[in-house]
């Protein structure tokens, strides 16, 4: 299969988008991200077929510009094609979501498409600067997203996360080219993962280069401290933004740190995996306890997105093989389940108009559908068995359990403990509002629309392929983790 | 006869503008029966046979060395005349308009002759002949709105801050010929030792380049320059006066102090790191656009200097190909501010609000130039930006390679605010719904292609790669 598809078929939708009438362009978006979850779901089957396969399939290598030696050189593995999955599915399905869009709808799906095209990029490459490339491709259309189209203080939201995403993204063009600068002593200046991972870097340059890959990239998955675009941007953002922000943005570094930061700099990363476990511990129990706080049900699963995220670094930072396949789980799990909550927020809201949850309540009487998805989210999130949350999360704590001293033990559960607030907020937020008395003025509301149907089937129906059959996407990730990772697990 | 039609080959630049400007005087003579139209064109089509002659390769030395062309310098004037070009088309309506249009092409062609006489200089004699050729009429062009007062204040400011400069670097050309006995370049990099004196005559040579470049602490003449002057001039100046200070000055610094290596790259490090902090700082308060677009250039400046710095083959090509690319975007930008000036006489950042709503098309050709200034794919400054980088880390200037990316990100924040201006902001009364005059169309089409094209394309890069020498 051409992995440069995946950039062509995005690139040739956004210029459809961009030549087409405003009322054609939704059409154009939406089958252009059906072919996208086609192609995908094709190429899922094609590598699955492959025959045991040393590290990246699919490869393909152009020289763009020699005398840098950066090439567009991209192939996939088991964690990346997991990505592109999810990228897959939350894109057609936040097409769907923003369907009946009324302003300005042919930019605002130019933009959303953009968005997918730097992710689909980002996850394909293995040079590092065409990766680069992509990663900021990705970053600046969510300004406009949510400074144009999104709520309350969207100004200051979007101008915060635009300046804190390419705040993380210059430490990791710093890191970059760290990298290149120690291939240029080694004697062959490169920009190539696999070359760079092969060069055999002394503990020293692993040590100053790491922090700063891991930290830029950790600013995308709302590492603790840095994560406090999230929460306000999140929020802020027009639904089918939300989505990708939660659902993919922060799943580029999430990739980044496992994929880039860890595979290049095994040494360091294991040196500093005791403040990986730390930070991460506190972004899951601080996100934890102020979701526990909040009224408003988007800013609580935006809060609740920082505290899954940590599950993420946690399984990285454990850096034992089943960890590292948890935290690989969560990502998807976590972007699926996020994307599907924004969207159904983003239904409720549309209907209600209101965001507060003590504001609503016995909507499941109205609208069951939604109110059905709703507690599907809600029970993947608080990580029920059956669905996708209970796979990644169990996978994250029995690989950190694996490590055997207090302090991992300690950090394993605490984060374990933080299901409960978790399954608090969660049952609270289900039951102001869509349980008890039904206001008048909420009387008359309509349940979901077909694209709002379709968009949570979508979303649905992964949640609990991947809660039931977890073992091919697992397999698949565990490989690739054997083989990336195999220095570095303890 | 092969001697002359080398000697005419080797000047091929100079002759052609030289014809120019003598067609200009006599043309002055009956300048009320001539269409401006029609000159215009003529002046353009001038302008575009430099392009031409582009192709025709002749190298080697005029004059005892003084004068030098080869491939790189030919590419570095055809860079130039390119951006005049287009700087030229995008004034063309203005200048129609204008009483004195003649007289602004004569000062233009003098400026064009005066940069390349400096930037083909192989003596320092040479060198401040060609600087002062092109400094004194391009302060006259500053002053082209003899009417309003800012313009002439931003040109008095001008012509005393660049005869400040010129004596400063008069003083460290009379050292180094104190110390050394020649005004050559060869020579004087013969017989250069790096005694005390010459360190101080480069130092002073130095201070001299960082006011023609605007680097900080030598800054403080752009901005007001900048908003005084008519936008055409505002334009040259931000580009082309730029690039070719920096053109000359990454001659100088490889043919004639290579030796002194150890000690002018602490010096533009330094530089570098100043000039693209407090270029940020100052731009993010600016309210006007063309202020805006002064600092944001100083800024851009610094980011030059990392390549400059880094003194290999690589970081000359990437100075060239960013220049190359900061002329697509700064022209871009600066056609749509001087349509909107033109046609509204409104500045100010404020005054884009909502601009996105009535004029759509001008809105995105912003939008990509500004994006391209602050480096953001897939626009190719992106692509420059990381060259520029790219050659600093394989030199190995770790803290300004940190400073530079850092202050990308600050940047970032006041270039999104034009952005915002343009896209987001509701605006009760935005600039009206107008149509753009051809010329100006060209421009802005042209530097919205090379904006998305010149990155992708790598044989732009490897073509400019392969002309450039390093230390």
């Amino acid at each position: 299969m051409n992995l440069s598809l995946f950039i062509l078929v995005p690139v040739l939708t956004l210029l459809g988008i961009l030549l087409a009438k405003a009322n054609l362009a939704r059409i154009i978006a939406l089958a252009g991200s059906f072919a996208q979850l086609g192609l995908a779901i094709g190429l899922l089957f094609s590598y699955l077929a492959l025959p045991e396969t040393s590290h990246l399939a699919f490869e393909e290598t152009h020289v763009w510009f020699a005398q840098w030696n950066i090439n567009y050189h991209i192939g996939i593995d088991g964690i990346s094609l997991a990505m592109i999955l999810l990228t897959s599915v939350v894109l057609v399905a936040g097409v769907l979501v923003s369907w009946n869009m009324e302003t300005q709808p042919k930019e605002f799906f130019f933009l959303l498409v953009m968005l997918a095209t730097g992710a689909y990029g980002f996850f394909i490459s293995v040079d590092l600067f065409t990766q680069f490339f992509f990663f900021e491709l990705a970053v600046i259309p969510k300004y406009l997203l949510i400074a144009n189209w999104g709520s309350g203080k969207k100004e200051y939201a979007a101008m915060k996360l635009a300046l804190m995403l390419m705040g993380g993204s210059s430490l990791v063009l710093i890191g970059i080219l760290g990298l290149y600068y120690f291939s240029v002593q080694a004697g062959s200046p490169t920009f190539d993962m696999q070359a760079i991972a092969n060069l055999n870097l002394s503990v020293e340059q692993q040590l100053f280069i790491f922090p700063f890959l891991f930290v830029g990239f950790g600013v995308l998955s709302a590492m603790f401290p840095f994560h406090t675009w999230a929460p306000d941007g999140h929020s802020s953002a027009p639904t089918a933004a939300s989505m990708f922000l939660a659902g993919i943005s922060m799943k580029l570094g999430g990739y980044g740190c496992l994929r880039v930061a860890t595979w290049l700099l095994p040494d360091a990363a294991r040196e500093y995996s005791d403040c990986i476990i730390v930070l991460a511990c506190i972004g899951i129990f601080y996100g934890a306890f102020v979701t526990l706080r909040q009224r408003d049900i988007k800013l609580m699963n935006a809060y609740s997105s920082v505290s899954h995220c940590g599950f993420v670094l946690l399984g990285i930072g454990m850096l034992t093989k089943t960890a590292m396949v948890g935290a690989v789980l969560q990502m998807v799990s976590h972007g699926i389940m996020t994307a599907l909550f924004f969207a159904v927020i983003g239904m409720i809201y549309q209907r209600t108009h209101t965001r507060m949850g003590d504001e609503m309540g016995g909507l499941f009487k109205v609208m069951p559908f939604l109110g059905s998805v709703f507690i599907i989210a809600g029970l993947t999130s608080l990580g029920l068995p059956g669905f996708s949350g209970f796979v990644a999360e169990m996978t994250v704590f029995v690989g950190s359990w694996q490590v055997p001293d207090l302090f991992h033990r300690t950090a394993t559960i605490l984060a374990t403990m933080s299901i409960v607030v978790t399954a608090v907020y969660i049952l609270r937020g289900v039951g102001v509002t869509l349980w008890g008395p039904i206001k008048n003025e909420f009387a008359q509301l309509t349940d979901a629309a077909w694209n709002e149907k379709l968009a949570s089937i979508i979303l649905v129906a992964s949640i609990i392929v991947m809660g039931t059959m977890p073992w091919w996407l697992s397999d698949m990730i565990s490989k690739t983790t054997e083989t990336l990772f195999g220095a570095v697990i303890k | 006869m092969n001697s002359l039609i080398h000697y005419i080959l080797l000047m091929r630049f100079e002759l052609i503008a030289l014809a120019v400007i003598v067609f200009l005087l006599l043309a002055k003579i009956f300048s009320e029966k001539l269409n401006p139209s029609l000159l215009l064109g003529f002046v353009n089509l001038a302008l575009v046979g430099m392009l031409g002659v582009y192709c025709f390769g002749a190298e080697g030395s005029l004059f005892g060395g003084m004068f030098v062309m080869d491939k790189m310098i030919a590419l570095e004037k055809a860079i130039i005349v390119f951006a005049t070009l287009l700087i030229m088309l995008q004034a063309n309506s203005w200048l129609k308009t204008q009483e004195n249009y003649m007289e602004f092409c004569l000062l233009l062609f003098s400026v064009l002759m005066g940069m390349f006489f400096l930037v083909s200089s192989g003596n320092f004699l040479m060198f401040f002949l060609g600087l002062e050729m092109a400094t004194i009429p391009l302060a006259a062009l500053a002053a082209f709105d003899f009417g309003r007062k800012r313009s002439a204040e931003g040109a008095a400011k001008m012509i005393l801050s660049s005869a400040f400069s010129s004596a400063i670097l008069l003083f460290g050309f009379s050292i180094l010929y104190g110390t050394t006995g020649s005004l050559d370049f060869s020579e004087i990099r013969d017989s250069f030792i790096g005694s005390p004196l010459q360190l101080f005559a480069l130092a002073f040579i130095f201070a001299g380049f960082a006011f023609k470049i605007s680097l900080v602490p030598f800054h403080l003449w752009t901005a007001d320059v900048y908003e005084g002057s008519p936008v055409a001039v505002t334009t040259f100046l931000s580009v082309v006066s730029k690039a070719a200070s920096v053109f000359i000055f990454i001659t100088v610094l490889a043919k004639v102090f290579p030796i002194a290596h150890e000690a002018w790259v602490p010096a533009l490090v330094v530089l570098s790191a100043a000039t693209m902090t407090i270029g940020n700082l100052f731009a993010m308060r600016q309210s006007n656009i063309k202020r805006f677009l002064a600092f944001s250039s100083i800024t851009q400046a610094g980011y030059i200097l990392i390549a400059v710095a880094s003194s290999s083959a690589q970081s000359t090509a990437s100075v060239l190909y960013f220049i190359l690319i900061y002329i697509f975007s700064n022209i871009g930008a600066f056609t749509v501010v001087s349509l909107i000036s033109q046609r509204t006489g409104k500045e100010e950042v404020a005054d884009y609000k909502g601009l996105y709503k009535t004029n759509p098309l001008l809105s995105i050709g912003l939008l990509l130039a500004v994006f391209s200034l602050a480096g953001i794919p897939p626009t190719a400054g992106f692509f420059g930006k990381l060259f520029l980088l790219t050659s600093g880390a394989s030199a190995g200037l770790t803290a300004l390679i940190i400073i530079a990316s850092l202050n990308m990100v600050a940047s970032l924040y006041y270039y999104l605010k034009i952005v915002k201006a343009m896209f987001v902001d509701k605006n009760e009364s935005p600039i009206e719904k107008f149509s753009s005059d051809n010329s100006s169309r060209i421009v802005l089409i042209i530097c919205v292609a090379g904006i998305l094209i010149t990155g992708f394309i790598n044989c732009i890069f490897e073509y400019i790669y392969s002309l450039s020498i390093g230390l």
